[in-house]
Order: structure tokens, then sequence, then C-alpha cells
């Protein structure tokens, strides 16, 4: 029992030094942090402390799966035009599945060789294929993507998304979200202190697909109203209201934007957007305008025209203006929305909370003042009941509550309220460490015992129930991390850390305090 | 100094000879709570059910009736409320709107606000959430997953370190804990949500943490009286370790005590499930798991390749 070596003192004195010494951090208000470097470890507080909003995104991922299947389309359709030509016809999608006849059946092998060049090699590290590729009467391809090829679409579309969506919250100028992608298809948004989450679901809600097409001015009016197109022409809705008919050929895609921003229109003073675009963008619009000078073209956003002007002269700059019955808030979102790109799929919230900054104030305060009044309370009840053991297990019980502070900032976990629930609990059960160290030290003192064996059998005997004890406990927070979402897991990872550190200060900590005093002393006696 | 000693030393007494009378209080009390749970029903938070709920903050207590007539007025369906910890703030709960549009809840949420503020002068809104209905089908699984896979890991971690009677009757022990706290809930009406959820995890972690140390005791009696009766035994591991059992409730119990009282609103299902779960497990360690022991047949004797270190401890008094 008094076997200490000096060594290991220093090092448990050393580390302790250094977990509070950590720990401090954590007790500066964040505003006065702001200008501390980035690596000084502190909590962050969860969105139910400091106030905020939380969105969930869930992605349909059939728009990924149709939007794969269409690419294929147009990549046979352009495949099959280059040299050596091979004629095809029928091509559609259908069941999921792309389908297309070749013209002259002798062609097959020559056709099989394109395919095989444009659906890839493999997929990922397991070199499975993207899609599988049939023919059926010796005439006809069939093309159908395979669940490996269609599962590393999601995770690519979900991956760029993700990113936009980053992109497009910090354009908003709001302080520090986190979006972080969940299981296959969704996205977390968290973003602290923001109140009104509408202006932020509107701008993730947006694909912004940006498209501009001709106005097919040759079609009949009235049966465009009646939603009916010429062919060649596909019918859009007005954001004004009504039905335009636009050519299916699209003029400019917004893959072929540099740069969009808020402007003014010079003459009436309007909010509009203006778009710069690219080189080959710049030139194409060059030779559309120039070609179609005097006719209207449409400018189109996800599916829906938004204005329709004429092209007066012809356009060689490379950039154009949206106009539109903007709002100044309405034309900055639209211009975020197109800078940051295209969404390749459609986002819908499916779960989301807001708390006032308030409210979580609210929970800060009583959440401290409970912990400091546990804290208080279970200490004098320890000393009471232990004298100077009790004494040592407060010492401990406070040092534990500090290393779980450090050891939150250093993997910078977030404190939730069922953080601050798990704090006080483990509280609670850090005293059972060394309740149960101590009752077995009376007990063996009652058993006739001296001092020193007494207490060596009492960490002794002791250890390994606490042992035992806490790694069943630790199961079950062990399932809380990994199965549960939101304050599940705050809960559990801060009692994970709680049992990890109580059992260092409850056993090994402690324990070095009572050898120190018993070597000093050397007691025949112990107040127990 | 003398030092406080709530259980008095070498205390004998005879809790294995009443387990007839507590298996079947234990028994009357399950069935109860499993039949509340059935009838009664659990009151789903958002998190299960699907919906929207909204939190606001009354400068005054406010009539419930008056509330919801306001509220039901706006044509978003049935409003469920609810008073929260202080008197002055109602939870406010309504379907997700059928619309699909994708700011029919902003719509919905703004119109209550306004309809609440306009007519009772400083309403304040302080949180609200929705959860659409195949999201809160997912939560349910995962808690009931989460639950499910706790009791067996734990159940099987004391079939490998001790006896398979160790792993069954904690089981037992454990769902009769989880069960108590689903009736708990049944009968106050409290709201069950997330939180809970890791508020019954913690109940079955407590539980396991109590059952274990007696657990751990019994095993170490075994080895030590071998010629013991095992109700003799089972007695005297519980007597042993009753002091302990006592402080570390009594603690933990102070400690939540404090979170009940000054911990807000928010956390109190929560920590009223926990203390509610303290008492039950402690009980259950006694008259669950210890006494089923003798039930499965579990006996002292030389199962353990390594007889007794032999600390000829013998017990005084």
């Amino acid at each position: 029992m008094l076997d200490f070596p000096r060594w290991k003192i220093t090092t448990i004195v050393v580390g302790i030094a250094i977990m509070i010494a950590l720990s401090i951090p954590s007790f500066v208000p964040k505003s006065a942090r702001e200008h501390w470097p980035k690596w000084v470890p502190a909590i962050n507080l969860g969105l139910d402390l400091a106030g905020g909003s939380f969105l969930l995104f869930e992605a349909n991922t059939d728009d990924v799966r149709q939007a794969k299947l269409t690419q294929m389309q147009d990549q046979v359709r352009a495949e099959m035009r280059k040299d050596p030509r091979i004629d095809i016809g029928d091509i559609s999608i259908q069941g999921g599945k792309v389908s297309f006849m070749l013209r002259d059946p002798s062609k097959v092998d020559a056709a099989r060789e394109k395919l095989l060049a444009i659906t890839g090699t493999g997929v990922g590290t397991t070199g499975q294929r993207q899609w599988d590729i049939a023919v059926v009467n010796s005439s006809q391809f069939v093309l159908t993507p395979t669940e490996a090829g269609i599962t590393e679409a999601i995770d690519t579309a979900m991956g760029d998304a993700r990113e936009i969506i980053e992109t497009r919250i910090n354009a908003l100028g709001t302080v520090e979200p986190t979006v972080i992608r969940e299981g296959t298809n969704r996205i977390v948004v968290q973003v602290p202190g923001l109140q009104d989450p509408k202006a932020l679901k509107l701008l993730v809600g947006k694909t912004a697909k940006l498209e501009f097409r001709l106005v097919d001015t040759t079609a009949d009016q009235i049966a465009v109203q009646r939603g009916e197109a010429p062919p060649g022409s596909e019918i859009m809705p007005h954001e004004g209201g009504g039905n335009v008919a636009v050519q299916r050929q699209v003029m400019i895609s917004g893959d072929m934007l540099v740069d969009a921003k808020q402007t003014y229109d010079q003459q009436t003073g309007a909010p509009g957007v203006t778009l710069e675009l690219n080189g080959a963008g710049t030139k194409r619009f060059a030779k559309v305008t120039q070609e179609n000078s005097g006719k209207p073209f449409a400018i189109i956003i996800d599916g829906v025209v938004i204005s329709a002007p004429n092209i007066n002269e012809p356009i060689l700059g490379g950039s154009a203006v949206i106009n539109g019955g903007f709002t100044v808030d309405s034309a900055n979102q639209l211009a975020i929305a197109l800078r940051s790109g295209k969404l390749p799929v459609k986002l819908k919230v499916v779960q989301e909370s807001t708390v006032s900054p308030e409210l979580g104030a609210d929970s800060i305060r009583a959440g401290i003042t409970a912990s400091i009044i546990a804290v208080v309370a279970v200490i004098a009840f320890m000393i009471l009941t232990y004298g100077r053991f009790g004494i040592y297990a407060t010492l401990a019980v406070t040092i534990n509550v500090l290393i779980i502070l450090a050891v939150m900032g250093l993997i910078s976990a977030t404190l939730t309220l069922p953080g601050i629930a798990g704090f006080v609990l483990t509280i609670g059960t850090a005293v059972d460490a060394n309740v149960l160290i101590n009752e077995r030290i009376r007990e063996e003192r009652r058993r006739g015992r001296s001092v020193m064996q007494a207490v060596e059998l009492g960490y002794k005997e002791a250890s390994r129930t606490i042992f035992e004890a806490n790694v069943t406990h630790a199961i079950a927070g062990l399932i809380m991390v990994i199965l549960g979402s939101g304050p599940v897991r705050g809960f559990a990872i801060v009692l994970l850390i709680g049992i990890a550190t109580s059992v260092f200060t409850a056993v090994v900590f402690t324990r070095m305090l009572v050898t120190i005093w018993l070597r000093r002393n050397r007691p025949t006696e112990i107040n127990i | 100094m003398r030092l406080l000693k709530i259980i008095p030393d070498n205390t004998n007494i005879g809790f294995v000879r009443v387990r007839f009378i507590a298996f079947a209080i234990t028994a009357l009390l399950t069935v109860a709570a499993v039949a509340m749970v059935g009838f009664h029903g659990l009151n789903m938070g958002v998190d299960f059910v699907g919906g929207v709920s909204i939190e606001e903050k009354f400068p005054s207590t406010p009539h419930l009736d008056q509330v919801r007539e306001t509220v039901n007025g706006l044509g978003f369906g049935e409003a469920s409320l609810q008073q929260l910890g202080g008197q002055n703030t109602v939870t406010i709960r309504l379907p997700v709107p059928h619309s699909a549009a994708p700011d029919a809840v902003d719509k919905m949420v703004e119109t209550v606000k306004t309809a609440l503020a306009a007519k009772f002068p400083g309403a304040t809104f302080s949180t609200y959430s929705t959860v659409s209905g195949k999201v809160s089908g997912e939560l349910v699984n995962k808690g009931i997953l989460a639950v499910l896979l706790a009791i067996v890991g734990i159940a099987i971690f004391s079939w490998f370190r001790y006896e398979w009677q160790f792993g069954v009757s904690t089981a037992v022990a454990i769902i009769h804990d989880v069960l108590m706290a689903l009736g708990f809930f049944a009968v106050t009406g409290m709201v069950f949500d997330l939180n809970i959820v890791a508020a019954v995890l913690t109940i079955i972690g407590y539980s396991i943490n109590d059952k274990m140390v007696i657990d751990d005791r019994i095993r170490e009696n075994m080895r030590k009286y071998r010629k013991m009766g095992m109700s003799e035994l089972i007695d005297l591991s519980v007597n042993e370790t009753l002091p302990r059992t006592v402080m570390t409730s009594l603690t933990i119990m102070l400690a939540l005590a404090s979170l009940l009282i000054f911990g807000g609103p928010v956390l109190r299902g929560f920590t009223a499930a926990m203390m509610l779960g303290i008492v039950v497990g402690t009980y259950s360690s006694i008259y669950v798991s210890s006494s089923l022991l003798i039930t499965l047949g579990l006996k002292p004797g030389p199962r353990e390749e390594k007889p007794s270190p032999a600390t000829g401890a013998e017990r005084i008094g």
C-alpha cells in the first residue's frame, strides 16, 4: 500500500495540473474568447443552451437516380454520333432503365465497345460496375444502373450538396453554421443564435438550376395557356402567372456562370441579379443573341420563368441581368444560390427545432445553479460521513469535474442540456466509487484489521467491484453514443467521459492522497 | 468528530425471507405498469409521433381553455396543450400541416404566434420544433433498439463474468425497471420524448451498477462460505453492502433533487424519471435480481478453478 513511487506521484500531479489548466478556457465566456487562437480547447454550447436553429434536410434519392439516367441517355446519344457513327433510334428512359435500338444490328459489338467506354470501369474499391449492359432481340440495348452505381452517385451528390449548402449559409453571413451529413441521404444544419430559420430554409431548399432558353414565338398563345406545347418546345409557368412556351434546347445553363451579384437597375433602381458568364458561355450567348435579335429569351430558375426580356442588341460582354419583382433580400438570396451552384438533389426539411437565446440562457443558469447546489450537498454529505476520507473524495470529485470539462474541450464536444444532466449524474456516481472504497475500509476495520491492512484491502476489493460496475455502465453509454441522436448522444458522451475519469480520480488519485497521509502519520486508529 | 452513520454496523435484516411477498408485489406492480401503458398510453412527444410543437411563455398563468380556443380557431387542426414546469409556459402541439409548400410550417408557427400575441399581450415564443412522421418512426425504432441492446449487452457481460443465473436475473430485473419507468410516464402523463429515452438508459446503467456491486459481493461470499445456504448467503451479502447502497442512492438523490428543483422546467421530466429509476433500481437489486438467484438454483460451491484466496475473514457480530 505504501509503495507509491515518487515518479508515479509526479506523473499524476502533473497530469491533473495540465487537465485543470485545459479546463480553464471553458469557463471564459464566448465573447471574451473571440480573439484567442483556435487551438485553445473549449466546450461548445449546444443549440438548446446557446439558442439557435436545427434543421434536418432529406434528399429525394429518386432525383439522383433520374439524373443519372438522363445523363446516360445524353451520353449515349453523343457517343453514338461520334466517329465511327452508329445510328440509333427509340432512345428512352423507362422503369429505371435506358434503352435504345440499333438501326443496323450488325453493329452490336461496335456499339457495345462504345458503351463500355462511357459506362466506366468500376466503382470505388470494390470495382463493381456502375451499369449493367444487356442486349435484347439482337438490336435493342438496355442499360440498368447497378445498386453500387446508384449508391455512389447518391454519395457524391450528397457530398456536393453539403458543400454547396455550407457555401450558401456562410454567404448569408450567419455565425458558425455546422453542416454535416447524416446517414445516406440527410444533411443536418445547425446555426447557433439564429432565431428565424425562414430565410435559411428558402435558401437551402432552392435547387438554383439556371437556364436561358429562347421563347418559342411561333407557338399559339391560346394553346400555350392551355398547357399545350408545339413540337420542340415545352411549357413552363411564368412567375408572374400564366405559361410560356420555351425551346427544349438550353442556350445557357448554370454551369457557365462565373459570378452572380445583387445589383440595382440603372434606370429604375429596382433590385436585380447580374450574372457573369465564363468564356464558353460568353461566346455562346453572343452568337445566339446575334442570331435572334429582337426575339425574347426566357430566364428560367428551377423550372419557373423569372423573366423573358427581348434581345434588343447582341450581348457580347458575357453579362446578363435578371429583373423580375425582386426585393433586395430575395435578389441577394438568388445571387448567393446561383453563385454557389446548382444543388444536385432537391432537399426537404424533415425535422427542425428552434430555441430562443433567452430560453437557452435560462437553461444554462438553471443548469449551473443545480450543479453547484448538487456539488455542495454531496460534499457536505461525504465529509459528514467519512471525515478525512470524505475530504479526499470531495477533492477527487472536484478534479473529476474539471477533467471532464478539459476532455470535452479537447475533443470539441458540445455541451447540451441533457449533457448537464449527465454531468450531475456523474457527480453522483463518481461518489459511488469512493463510497464503495470507504465502506469496505470500515468493514475491514470492523473485522479487526489494522489501519494499513484495512485501507489496502478496501482499495483492492473495491477496485474490482468498481471496475465491473463501470464496465457495464459504459456498455449502456456506448450503445447510447452509437444509436442515439441529438440529446441522447449529448448525454451519453458526458457520461462516458465521466465514467473513465471518475475511475481514475476515485481510485488512483484518492489512493495517492491516502498513501501520502498514511506514510507521514502512520496512524494506528482512523476515524472513518 | 463523530461521523454520520446512516446504517448501523452489522445489520442483519432478513431480506430474502419475505421474497415471496415481494415477488407478488413486484408482479402486481409490473402488470399494473404494463396495463397503464396499454390502456392509458404514453404522452409521446413530437420526437416520436411527428408534429409541430410550439412553446409559448405567457406573462401570467393563462387559461388553458382560452389558449386552446385561440389556436383551434386558426384551422390547423386539434391542438393539445400542456403546462410545463413554470405555470406560465405552455406547450402547444399541432399536427404537421398537409400542404407540401416548403414554408407551410413557418406560416403555421407565425400565425399561431401572432394570434397568441394578439390575444394575450406579452406572450413570447421560446422554442419550436417539427418532426415529420418518417423521422419520428425512425427515432422510435432507434430508441427501442438502444434499450434492448443495452439489456442484452449487459446480460451477456454478467453471464461471462459470473454464472448464467446472474445474467438472467439481471436482465429480468432491468426489464422490470424499464417497465416501471414506462408505467410512471403513463400514470403521470408527462411527455415522453428522446430526452426520456436517455433517462431510461441511465436508469438501466445505474440499476446495473447497483446489481453488479451486490452480485460481486455474493460471488465473493460464495467462495468464502462454501457451506452456507444460498438464502442466508444472499442476506449476508445484501446486508454487508447495505451501507454502500443507501449512501450511494442518497447521494445521487441529493444531486437529482437539486436538478429537479433548480434545473429548470426542460429537465424536469428527465430528472423525475431518474429519481424514480434510482428507487426502483435499488429495490430490484434486492428483490428481483438477488432473490431470483435462489429461484434459478444458484448454489455456492467449487465452480471456480482457483479456490478462494483464503483471506480468512470472519464476520463479526
